[in-house]
């Protein structure tokens, strides 16, 4: 008797690993939907103002710009890998590929820091007197630009976070070979984060 | 037993991953070069075309999304449907008016 109510007891683990993911993509597409009214503003203003966004793209770094492009997508390659290595087990492999997400995403927020205090000493930020003496489309291009990589970069710095509790959770043993959901929707906010990037990269950076 | 097959399912190794990542650097670097050459409107266009095979790699591939059940896809589906949507009504009003 108490043995089969250990084996019942075991069978309904108290667990929804299907459940989680999915509730961790219906909050993406929340941010898909967030994003999504952004680069809708974009097309409008692009489409409407095609010679001055050319004009002010010209001001982006287009350098910077393919660096972190490359490094956002080494960082997603990182969090998969470490998501396979605590399958498998490899606790201190899955912490390091974890780290190497965190230090990549710093990386990016670092050239993002130098990226914008170069457009700072420019004059270039919203309200500046050297940018309200601009076109109209070349002031909606810079607040574009602003609002989109600023929010994103926001997500950046809640992904580094993310990703430290779950290298806490990690070593703790909370994430595990057989616990490791919290891993993963913390990997799928970073994809998410990546992607919202690879459509960033080419409308602001590649359209001069 | 039972808790390990449903919830631990998908484990790949490595490989398709780093093949991937290379697969993402590659079209990065077709980007960059499609947008250094004149070839006016068809520039966004393939942009475009290229960030969305980016972006269906790192779904299928990075987030699982092959691996998972038919339910995942279709919820995709009707968000990306909606913003799709959004998109095109906008632009027929914005185009025509």
């Amino acid at each position: 008797m108490s043995a089969n109510t250990i084996v019942h007891a075991e069978v309904h683990v108290h667990r929804d690993d299907i459940g989680a993911r999915l509730g961790m993509w219906l909050f993406l597409f929340t941010e898909l939907i967030l994003f999504g009214g952004m680069f809708i503003v974009y097309s409008v203003y692009r489409f409407t103002y095609p010679e001055e966004f050319h004009l002010a793209a010209q001001e982006l770094n287009t350098i910077i710009g393919t660096l972190n492009t490359i490094i956002l997508l080494t960082s997603s390659l990182t969090m998969a890998v470490s998501i396979v290595a605590i399958q498998k087990n490899k606790i201190s492999l899955s912490l390091f590929f974890q780290f190497a997400t965190i230090f990549l995403a710093l990386f990016f927020m670092v050239n993002k820091y130098f990226e914008w205090t170069a457009k700072f000493d420019h004059g270039i930020y919203p309200g500046s007197d050297t940018l309200l003496n601009e076109s109209s489309g070349q002031i909606l291009f810079f607040g574009l630009y602003y609002m989109m990589t600023g929010l994103h970069g926001l997500h950046v710095i809640i992904g580094i976070v993310m990703i430290a509790f779950m290298m806490r959770f990690t070593s703790k043993g909370i994430v595990s070979y057989d616990n490791y959901v919290k891993l993963e929707n913390t990997g799928l906010y970073w994809h998410l984060v990546d992607i919202i990037w690879i459509f960033l990269f080419p409308l602001f950076y590649l359209i001069s | 037993m039972d808790k390990q097959d449903i919830n631990t399912e998908h484990s790949h190794g490595y490989g398709i991953y780093v093949l991937v990542w290379l697969g993402l650097l590659a079209l990065t670097g077709l980007t960059i070069a499609v947008a250094g050459m004149n070839i006016g409107g068809f520039t966004i266009a393939t942009a475009l075309i290229i960030a969305s095979v980016k972006g269906y790699l790192v779904l299928a591939i990075f987030m699982h999304l092959r691996d998972e059940s038919m339910m995942f896809k279709v919820f995709l589906l009707v968000a990306a449907f909606f913003l799709i949507i959004t998109f095109i009504l906008l632009f027929s009003d914005y185009s025509f008016q």
